[in-house]
């Protein structure tokens, strides 16, 4: 797994961010786009891509992507 | 009140290992009838088979996807008086993610398994004249709809309709054929976590009766569809939601 493209899938969730904003240090949360919809877009991105379940209750806490990456890493 | 009893009846129930289906079976037990359940685990299924009330009830592992382990049930059942068809899955997945074989599986648990069974229950002649059959039906996809929720709809909405038309098809038989909608229920289908804490607190802020529905209270559903008391009913479906679709 490689945080470019961890990035990338992750920005492919959003309609109206332009990926080319996003980095590890973003925080996602503060997003004007952010939703719980893009919260569960990014969850199934996450299992179907990296086959990794990760529960709405264990991504809570992240507010960074780099967060969000560790998360995914130490679940691998 | 005679009419409420289910004593001298054969029941068959499927997913009883947990949730909905083994509330079913306890409270079917304790109106009096004799019971077949069903489910894939068989340490949860024995669980379910302990908690009943009365002698004679019996239970055979069975995972309905599995066409062999289908005939099987079928084969394993005696004469019915009526079949409760619970086994299901919920799964968030959002559209843009649906892969062929979400599609399928979903479908294939909770909707195609359930019109297999029925008609192989028919078709082996195991309904008895006048059985009722129950299927556990949803809100979603027949009164309203959730976000990740496209499969799960769809799978409630199509036993929806196998319900009407077999309704229509059984009635000459006088089998009755009915479905209940339940709105969320404090299931482990909740429970397994796919949902936060934090959005099911505040989607319980939305039913009327601010609280989500106990696997209990859609069970005497069941009990009261199986039962004498509805022998003129057939082809409707018991919304049973909290008042959450009023609105």
């Amino acid at each position: 797994m490689e945080m470019n493209d961890f990035i990338k899938n992750f920005g492919q969730q959003f309609d109206d961010t332009d990926v080319s904003t996003f980095t590890p240090e973003t925080r996602f949360r503060e997003l004007e786009e952010w939703s719980s919809l893009n919260a569960l877009a990014v969850l199934n991105m996450i299992g179907k891509k990296y086959g990794i379940k990760i529960l709405p209750d264990e991504m809570k806490p992240t507010q960074t992507i780099q967060e969000l990456y560790d998360l995914v890493l130490s679940k691998k | 009140m005679q009419a409420f009893s289910l004593t001298g009846k054969t029941i068959l129930i499927t997913g009883a290992s947990s949730g909905i289906g083994r509330a079913m079976a306890i409270a079917c037990a304790e109106a009096g009838a004799l019971l077949v359940i069903s489910g894939r685990n068989k340490e949860r299924l024995s669980e379910t088979l302990q908690l009943l009330h009365g002698e004679g009830h019996s239970m055979c592992v069975a995972d309905l996807t599995n066409e062999d382990e289908l005939a099987a049930l079928v084969d394993f059942v005696p004469k019915l008086d009526g079949l409760v068809s619970n086994a299901g899955i919920a799964n968030p997945l959002m559209l843009q993610f649906v892969e062929k074989q979400d599609v399928e599986e979903t479908l294939n648990t909770n909707a195609i398994s359930v019109i297999h069974l029925t008609r192989l229950l028919l078709q082996e002649k195991k309904l008895k004249k006048d059985a009722s059959v129950v299927f556990t039906s949803s809100i979603n996809g027949n009164r309203c709809a959730y976000i990740g929720s496209t499969l799960y709809a769809a799978s409630k909405a199509m036993l929806t309709g196998f319900m009407k038309a077999s309704a229509l098809e059984l009635a000459p038989k006088g089998i009755r054929v009915n479905s209940i909608e339940p709105g969320m229920i404090e299931t482990e289908l909740l429970k397994d976590g796919n949902i936060s804490q934090d959005e099911l607190d505040k989607d319980k802020q939305k039913y009327p009766l601010k609280r989500y529905g106990k696997p209990e209270e859609v069970a005497w559903a069941a009990v009261y569809l199986l039962s004498d008391a509805t022998r003129w009913m057939t082809g409707s479906s018991i919304l049973i939601d909290g008042g959450y679709t009023l609105q």
